[in-house]
């Protein structure tokens, strides 16, 4: 399972923190997901959204003193809250900056690590009140995918099965590619989905509008 | 004499392709060293009820979802 974040379209609106933040009621202070923008304020400037990337080889894992961080065979990174003690190393050593840990009380106390789940819970009975108190929806045994993910407004967070994704961002770059565009700075609209004018051709005026194709043009392979 | 000069050629053969060995490139991780309590497939329980095949179609066509050249034109 990975995430993939298409910076060409990402627009910095937030609706995958939002979306993660609703659907696994995170505490506040505590930020599963992120949108951080390159070069703010000047032309050409990218936001990409960051969480946990569930790693392959996870240095969170390596360095856990405890080892309560575990990857499941569908290459997700999760952890259990009922053995971490809050040390703060698997934040060193991610870099995402993606553990957080909540403050508990005043003078800046650690509480246990919280982090993306890829909505896909953790050590406790699936869909479970304990589950989801500790960790979160587990939205994956449901067969669904995670929210931010499906909740990014363009579509420039995909989340998933490594082969899908890489395949539908494949499909788009090559469709960015065919469609161009136009003379203009290399960022915005024509980079993100490719020159409109060159989407579809329009008919002459004089000429009479063509039949509707019987099949979606494009992309359909 | 002879003997020497195979046993030479040899150890330099074995020696030349030592190199020539690779270590795997895929992680395989192990679930031993983790600590804490284990944890089921997602697809253990219900809807699912343990049909990985079901469960991985299931999310691959909510992938799908994410493809808007398939899902609008």
């Amino acid at each position: 399972m990975r995430f993939l974040c298409d910076i060409e379209r990402c627009i910095d609106c937030n609706a995958c923190a939002v979306a993660c933040k609703n659907e696994n009621e995170v505490p506040w202070g505590i930020n599963r997901r992120r949108v951080v923008t390159l070069n703010q304020g000047e032309a050409g400037e990218k936001s990409v959204s960051v969480a946990c990337m569930h790693c392959t080889d996870a240095p969170c894992i390596a360095v856990c003193p405890v080892s309560c961080i575990y990857q499941t065979p569908e290459g997700v990174v999760l952890h259990n809250k009922d053995v971490c003690i809050g040390c703060g190393y698997c934040f060193y050593a991610c870099p995402f900056g993606a553990p957080q840990f909540p403050q508990t009380s005043a003078f800046g106390v650690r509480g246990k690590m919280d982090k993306c789940t890829f909505c896909a819970g953790g050590p406790e009975k699936d869909g479970s009140p304990e589950e989801f108190a500790k960790y979160g929806r587990n939205r994956l045994s449901e067969g669904k995918l995670p929210a931010c993910a499906e909740m990014c407004s363009t579509k420039a967070l995909l989340g998933g099965d490594g082969d899908v994704i890489s395949e539908i961002y494949r499909n788009r770059v090559t469709m960015r590619a065919a469609r161009g565009s136009r003379s203009g700075p290399p960022w915005g609209w024509d980079s993100a989905y490719g020159a409109p004018q060159a989407a579809s051709a329009p008919a002459p005026a004089s000429a009479p509008a063509p039949a509707p194709a019987p099949a979606a043009p494009g992309g359909k392979s | 004499m002879t003997r020497l000069a195979a046993f030479a050629l040899v150890g330099s053969l074995l020696l030349a392709v030592v190199a020539c060995s690779e270590r795997s490139q895929v992680v395989n991780y192990k679930q031993g060293s983790y600590q804490g309590k284990p944890d089921t497939p997602p697809y253990q329980n219900a809807p699912y009820n343990g049909d990985k095949a079901a469960w991985e179609r299931a999310v691959a066509t909510r992938a799908q979802a994410q493809n808007e050249y398939k899902r609008t034109n």
